[in-house]
């Protein structure tokens, strides 16, 4: 898949709460398609001289109608704030699409299992549409401290049902993502999950458990986003390999993570 | 359009725009951005004799005007290179050379011996300064014996091109840059990353899983030119410039401080395209300032 470096117009932004934001960029609707859920880009923040590295952000969802790319950009440094800085009428330099992307089911009719947590919820929402499109069943699994952490609830219940887990118990049940009763009251065929690396050891303990099929998507920390630097390296039955080339989507069987 | 072309021993460049090793992949990574065709050369990450698994995660860090890494030589091993890799790049229309890396001058030998055989490979990069391998590389790189017994070694071996790859991390870099040139070394290609460091101090650990790692980027600079400078009047040979370059102008600083062409880096994480700006900025500040030849800026430093 041909990979681009361009600058992309801002033609909506969404602030959801004060550190994380929406960015929508225009992208023309035949590059769109050419994009598979799970992928992301590499922003570069500009304006600021303390941010040297362009910026990883999975793509959130990609509106090929309205030829818009979607960006949920979670704000924690200098470099994202840099980036939710930039208004509608203004380019970012992408560069764009990158990665493998989450697997599209061979099978019809699939009972497929979504989880996110924090701001690993953002490809989830692509990925739920493409598969709700395709006539596969999604089911949501959100997970977060707080119901504040839970975002973009009205846009995942378009694409299927949508359950929660807050650790407090202030938004759907209370607890962590593995805990939640759709575990056990449905059989699903695959998962696929993005978050903090503790909830996805623990999605992957579960799918490993119970024989289901996962899917992971891992953040590593990476510089060019093109394989080239060899930074963003997982350890896979493979040997060390390029998060941003061969991810970041990894099935669990993949993975050295002691299951 | 100012005549670009240079010569690096026996290279022949059409320009004096090269990328530098482990930051350019094995070129087919940039393809999208980039017309290879018309750098005047690429260098081909590190490539040991045997394969190597690099460093644990994290390996790079960043810091202001640069990143540090301590990626370590990941590499498939030379066989790999010549198996499956280097028939994907014989048919552009550039020099592709390799950087060769190993832990003994008879390793670094084995593996020059082996990439010598390689009809569309020129010329190689031996480095003698990777700072994030223990047992390989700086440790040569840091004393004239040291490199010039790598270079004795590979000089042996290998009839092409031979370029050497100097390390920053040294109390005089004009000593062994005299030293691989009096080991028949045709030209040296600096500055390697210079060694540094980044702490996380809420855990009170290092950022890199070494805990060092090289310094990249327009922060390293300053530290690259004035070195240039330095073994420029030091020694015969051609050299190869590279540190923190990011636009033609950085590029030409290097060439007039006496480098005969220059290698960009780190500059290629942040914009994949950068090496064509770059050559067309070399061209256009040429004609701009009426400089028909690029020789007539090599060096040309006033005083």
């Amino acid at each position: 898949m041909k990979k681009y470096v361009s600058r992309l117009p801002i033609v909506g932004k969404t602030f959801l709460r004060a550190d994380y934001v929406v960015l929508a960029l225009h992208v023309e609707a035949n590059l769109l398609r050419e994009i598979r859920p799970g992928q992301f880009v590499q922003l570069k923040a500009e304006h600021t001289s303390s941010v040297f590295l362009r910026r990883p952000i999975s793509i959130h969802f990609v509106d090929v109608e309205r030829e818009q790319m979607w960006l949920l950009i979670h704000i924690i440094g200098e470099g994202t704030e840099a980036l939710a800085q930039c208004e509608v009428g203004q380019t970012l330099d992408c560069l764009f699409p990158l990665g493998n992307g989450f697997t599209m089911p061979a099978q019809a009719g699939r009972q497929m299992l979504l989880i996110g947590g924090g701001v690993g919820l953002a490809p989830m929402l692509g990925y739920g549409a493409a598969l709700a499109a395709q006539g596969h069943t999604v089911t949501f699994l959100l997970g977060g401290r707080r119901d504040v952490d839970i975002l973009q609830y009205d846009e995942f219940c378009k694409y299927g049902e949508v359950c929660i887990t807050t650790e407090y118990g202030s938004m759907g049940e209370r607890g962590f993502v593995t805990q939640h009763t759709v575990l056990a009251q449905r059989r699903f065929d695959h998962i696929a999950a993005c978050g903090p690396k503790p909830m996805m050891v623990a999605v992957a303990r579960y799918a490993a458990a119970h024989d289901i099929d996962c899917e992971v998507s891992l953040e590593n920390m990476m510089a060019c986003g093109l394989g080239a630097c060899l930074c963003c390296v997982e350890h896979t039955v493979k040997g060390n390999v390029c998060v941003c080339t061969e991810g970041p989507v990894f099935n669990i069987k993949q993975l050295n993570w002691q299951l | 359009m100012a005549q670009l072309a240079v010569n690096i021993g026996a290279l022949s460049l059409k320009n004096p725009v090269m990328t530098a090793s482990g930051t350019f992949g094995y070129g087919y990574e940039f393809a999208d951005f980039v017309d290879l065709n018309r750098l005047g050369g690429f260098i081909v990450k590190g490539t040991t004799l045997r394969p190597r698994e690099g460093n644990d995660y994290p390996r790079m860090a960043e810091t202001t005007g640069g990143m540090l890494n301590c990626v370590g030589l990941q590499n498939k091993g030379v066989d790999y290179f010549c198996r499956h890799i280097y028939p994907r790049l014989v048919d552009y229309d550039t020099n592709v050379l390799v950087n060769v890396s190993g832990s003994s001058p008879e390793d670094y030998a084995a593996c020059a011996e082996r990439i010598a055989a390689l009809e569309h490979i020129p010329a190689i990069e031996l480095n003698i300064s990777c700072p994030n391998v223990r047992d390989g590389g700086m440790a040569f790189g840091v004393t004239t014996e040291g490199a010039a017994s790598v270079v004795k070694a590979v000089r042996k071996a290998y009839h092409k091109t031979l370029i050497v790859k100097l390390s920053p991390n040294v109390t005089s870099i004009t000593d062994i840059a005299r030293a691989v040139e009096a080991e028949g070394a045709d030209a040296v290609s600096l500055i390697n990353t210079l060694m540094g460091m980044s702490v996380d101090i809420e855990r009170r650990q290092s950022r890199l899983s070494i805990g060092t790692g090289g310094l990249s980027g327009p922060c390293v600079n300053p530290v690259a030119l004035r070195m240039v400078w330095q073994v420029a009047k030091a020694v015969h040979i051609p050299i190869v410039g590279l540190g923190g370059i990011c636009t033609a102008e950085d590029a030409i600083e290097f060439l007039m401080c006496g480098a005969t062409a220059v290698e960009i880096g780190t500059a290629n994480f942040l914009d994949p395209a950068v090496t064509m700006k770059v050559i067309d900025g070399i061209n256009a500040w040429c004609d701009a300032h009426g400089v028909e030849d690029i020789h007539d800026i090599i060096g040309a430093l006033h005083d």
